[in-house]
This record gives structure tokens, sequence and C-alpha cells, in this order.
């Protein structure tokens, strides 16, 4: 797959303060990449310099072989942006608006109309075509913003924050209208929403203080928790035989670390950590037979998002 | 390039139409300029059939209406975040000028050229010279042009609309006034002529008065067409610089 966006060492300096230190990535077609991080971390500032936006400091960026600095009507016409709060012309009407926006890419005739009507389908605006966009409600303000983004078929999608503030339901909607586009595009996406990145991304990269900290694909950032592939084991056994169990279990290859989570006269439950994440849930329940004890039930951690997040944010 | 401009230029001056600003705007520009032409301007008791009373005023009423006109070009893109959206489809900044620009200069053609009464009724009542009278509103419109170009640079500043206002009226006075007798007197007791001459050449007031007069000379043109290239030049470097707040 061809690389879409190619981002080399961007910087941003506000005054004193360096927003955007150094970051380099490249996305390809197809690939739906999430941005993380938290507040401040430099996330909105690096989509306003990918989008043209805000000058760069320092470093470059490449959207389908053109240069945003050198060419930027050239980047901008392969852009579709949402920016973060998804402003608008609050005195029009969403169908005026639209029809804007459609004028002002150029996109005329029956192609035009063709083109407004398909995006007002997908993306469900027709019950407030005729409304002022600021007596919308902050769902339809933000579908309006992401109807603008999408209209010209865009080859790049910016999105900044696309669900926040919207109800499950909506967030559900507009997580799905970006599965749908994700194929033939290049979709970045911002948020803090850490759910949402399994629910639509191919890619994740989390930034903390301008820097990135990780990047990977969700799985392999949530293997990089400290508790990945431990084993939860909850055991319908009495409370006289925990020490023995303690010390059966502690003994089972690849057990790094035994922790003790309840032990009281219904059931003992354990959290076994392995030695450098290896698997050993097979282990695990051979021993666990042999011994011939109750098991009331087994989990394994795929590892937590929100634990790495926090433990690559917190730090710096 | 041609074509984005007229998408903004449409856009704008539509949304003029569809917010109360229009109306507001041209009910007070009509009834201000009607009491200051009849009351002040003595239009009837001076006896002579030409729009002179009328267009007297139009500096002053300029300086207080084009300030509330030109104060949300910019401040309100930046209030709301439209900015980034506007600045981000493909079109340049000076499109987006340009398109704005124009947009508030027609509104306020509009406005002028619903004056018309005042034209037929000095036709009526006498035999005045037209031709003066279309200087006087030709002079009035690019006044109203200089205005304008100095607002939008100094609504770009800001994301108050109530300070780009107050700026705005202030660097409009300082236009207005630097032809003044009274200014110019206060340099004339001890500056060189040629420092007094420049001051005088810079208001809106000698080059206004100038074409009201039937003269449409291509210096007082120039003037203001330079003066409006200026500061819309001004307001493109403002906002190259400083998109973001």
């Amino acid at each position: 797959m061809e690389t879409m966006v190619e981002i080399q060492k961007l910087r941003k300096q506000f005054g004193p303060l360096l927003a955007v230190n150094d970051i380099s990535f490249q996305v390809k077609k197809g690939e739906v990449l999430g941005f993380l991080g938290p507040n401040g971390a430099g996330k909105s500032t690096t989509m306003k310099m990918i989008t043209g936006f805000l000058a760069p400091t320092a470093g470059t960026v490449i959207v389908g072989g053109d240069d945003i600095v050198k060419k930027p009507l050239a980047v901008k016409r392969r852009l579709g942006y949402l920016p973060e709060g998804a402003p608008a012309y609050p005195d029009m009407t969403v169908w005026e608006f639209l029809g804007f926006i459609a004028d002002i890419r150029g996109l005329t005739g029956t192609a035009r109309n063709q083109r407004i009507d398909e995006v007002i389908q997908r993306v469900n605006l027709n019950a407030v075509l005729h409304q002022p966009i600021d007596t919308l409600s902050k769902g339809f303000k933000r579908r309006v913003g992401l109807a603008q983004a999408i209209l010209h078929d865009p080859e790049v999608l910016i999105l900044d924050e696309p669900t926040d503030g919207l109800d499950p339901n909506q967030k559900h909607e507009v997580r799905s209208l970006i599965r749908d586009m994700a194929q033939e595009k290049v979709i970045i996406l911002s948020t803090h929403i850490l759910e949402e990145v399994h629910a639509v991304c191919s890619r994740a990269i989390i930034i903390a203080n301008g820097s990135v900290v990780a990047d990977g694909t969700p799985s392999e950032l949530e293997a990089q928790s400290e508790t990945y592939n431990a084993v939860t084991l909850t055991l319908a056994e009495p409370q006289s035989a925990a020490t023995d169990i303690r010390k059966g279990l502690a003994a089972i290859q690849g057990v790094a670390k035994l922790i003790p989570i309840t032990e009281n006269e219904q059931q003992l439950c354990y959290q076994l950590v392995p030695q450098n994440k290896q698997a050993i849930v097979t282990e695990v329940s051979q021993y666990v037979r042999t011994q011939n004890w109750s098991v009331a039930e087994m989990q394994v951690d795929h590892g937590q998002l929100d634990a790495v997040f926090r433990h690559l944010t917190a730090a710096a | 390039m041609c074509q984005p401009i007229g998408v903004i230029f449409r856009r704008e001056l539509y949304s003029y139409f569809s917010t109360p600003i229009a109306y507001v705007f041209i009910v007070i520009f009509l009834f201000i300029s009607g009491i200051f032409s009849f009351y002040l301007g003595n239009f009837f008791s001076r006896g002579q059939a030409d729009l002179q009373p009328f267009f007297m005023f139009h500096p002053w009423l300029y300086l207080f209406l084009i300030p509330a006109l030109s104060m949300r070009l910019w401040a309100e893109e930046r209030k709301s975040g439209s900015i980034e959206l506007l600045l981000t489809l493909p079109i340049t900044v000076t499109t987006a000028v340009l398109g704005k620009f124009l947009a508030a200069w027609a509104f306020t053609a509009i406005a002028l050229l619903l004056t018309f009464p005042m034209w037929i009724t000095v036709n009526i009542l006498g035999n005045p010279d037209n031709m003066v009278i279309f200087a006087g509103y030709l002079g009035s419109l690019l006044m109203a042009g200089a205005f304008l170009a100095i607002g939008s640079c100094l609504s770009a500043i800001t994301k108050n609309q109530v300070i780009a206002f107050i700026i705005t009226l202030v660097v409009c006075l300082a236009f207005i006034l630097s032809g003044f007798p009274l200014v110019l007197d206060f340099f004339s007791s001890w500056a060189p002529a040629v420092i007094v001459n420049t001051i005088s050449s810079f208001s809106f007031l000698t080059h206004f008065d100038g074409i009201t007069k039937g003269v449409i000379d291509i210096r007082n043109l120039i003037y203001f067409a330079s003066l409006i290239a200026f500061w819309l030049f001004a307001t493109v470097a403002l906002l190259e610089m400083k998109k973001a707040d």
C-alpha cells in the first residue's frame, strides 16, 4: 500500500513552549491511525500543521506527494478536516452550509447535488436539513462537521475528536461510518477515549509532551502492559488450603509473581504474572487439573490499553 | 482563483441578510443620513439643488457604522473557530480576505443605493448637476471601502468584536481628523509645510471633499484605492502570521 501521509521531524514552538517536538510517522492508504495522548500533548497542534492551519516551526508534512508549505492548495484539496469542536457558520442552515462547502470545493452541477444528498444520507442529517446550525444539538453539529469533511470524498481524512460529546448511539454511528470509509482512505483521528482505538483504529500513536512515545497496532500497544498474559484464577477451595495453593501456583514454570486478590471462605482468587509476558495459561490449567482443584473462573489478561497509556504518559 | 472569491462573497453577503445586521444597518444608515442632511445640513433652506449637505456627513456616519459592520469580519471567525474551517479549505488567505471585504463593500453599496430618494427629491425640486451627484456617490463608496479595509485588518487582530470596533473607530477617526483645520492649525503653527501637507494628504476629508465637489481627480481615486490595497494586504499578512490564537 502506498504511503499517503508522511510527517518528518515536525516541530512547533509557541514562544517558550515546545508543543510538538520532532514527531515523525507515516500513514498508508487503508490505515486508520488513532492519535492518543493526554490533553495538551500536542495532538491538535499536530493535526493543525498537517491541515496547513498552523505553519510548522520545523519539519515537513507531505500529503500525497505534495508538501503542505510549498503546495498548500494541492494538499488541502486532498484533505477533509473536522476541526476540534466542529466549527461551522451558525447562521447558515445545514443545507446552505454543505452547499457552500461543495461550491468552494469546486463541485458543480448534478455531481454536486448528488454528492450532497449522498453525504446527508450517510451521516443522517435529513431531519435537520433546513435548520440553522446554531439551533442544532451537539451531536448534529458534529455530524454536520463530518459531512463537511467527507463531502468531496477526500483521500485523507483528519478528524479531531470526532466522537467527543456524542451519546453512545451517536458514537457507534460515527465509528461505523469511519470503518466504512477506512479501506479507500487514510484516516487520522485524535481521541482520548481508549475504547475507540479498539473500535476503529488499525494503528495507534501515543503522544506525550509533544513526542511520540508509542506507535503500533492496538494489540501491540496492549502487549506492553505489565500484566499482559497474566492469568487470573478463581478457585472454589476452602481458605484453609490457601497456603498450599499459593505455594503450588507460584512454583509453576514461567510464573514470576503471584498476587493474591481475595481469600475468603467461598473462594480464593489470584493473579499470576508471567515472566517476560509469555503465555502461561496452558501450564496453569494443567497444574490445576493435576491438583484436582475446582475452578470457578479463569481469565487471561490481554493487556490494558489504559494501563499502558497511563504508564507511558504519566512518566513523561 | 476567481471562482472561490465568488463563493465566499455570496456566502458573506447572504449572511448579512440572513441575520438582523443588514436591516438594522440599512435602516439606521438611511434614517441618520436623512436627519443629518435635512436638519444639520439645511438641505432645504440652502436653496441649492445639490446633495452637498447629504454627502457632507458621510465621513461621520461611516465613522460609527462601518466599524460596526467590519468588526465581525474576522473577529467572529476567530471567536467561533470557523476560521480554522475556512483557512483549511483549498483557498488562499488572499481569496478569503478579498471575498469577505468585497461582500461587506457590496453591502454598503446597497445601503448607499437605497438613499436614491434623496436623488429623486433633489431632481424634483430643482435642476442639479447629476454628474456631481454621481461623483459624490462614487467618493462616498470609495471612502466606505477604505473604512472597511481598515476595519478588516483590525478585526483580524482579535477575537473580541468590541475591541475590533473601538480600535477601528479610533484609527478611522485619526484618518478623518488629519485633514481637519483644528489639527492642521495645530501643526502649521510650528511644523514645516511639508509635514502639514503630508498629514493633510492622509485625510479622508481632503480627498472626499475633492470628489464630492464633482472633480474626479485621479489622485483622489488612487489615494482611496491604495489605502484599500494597503489595509487588505496588511489583513492577509496578519492572518498568514497569526491564523490561530
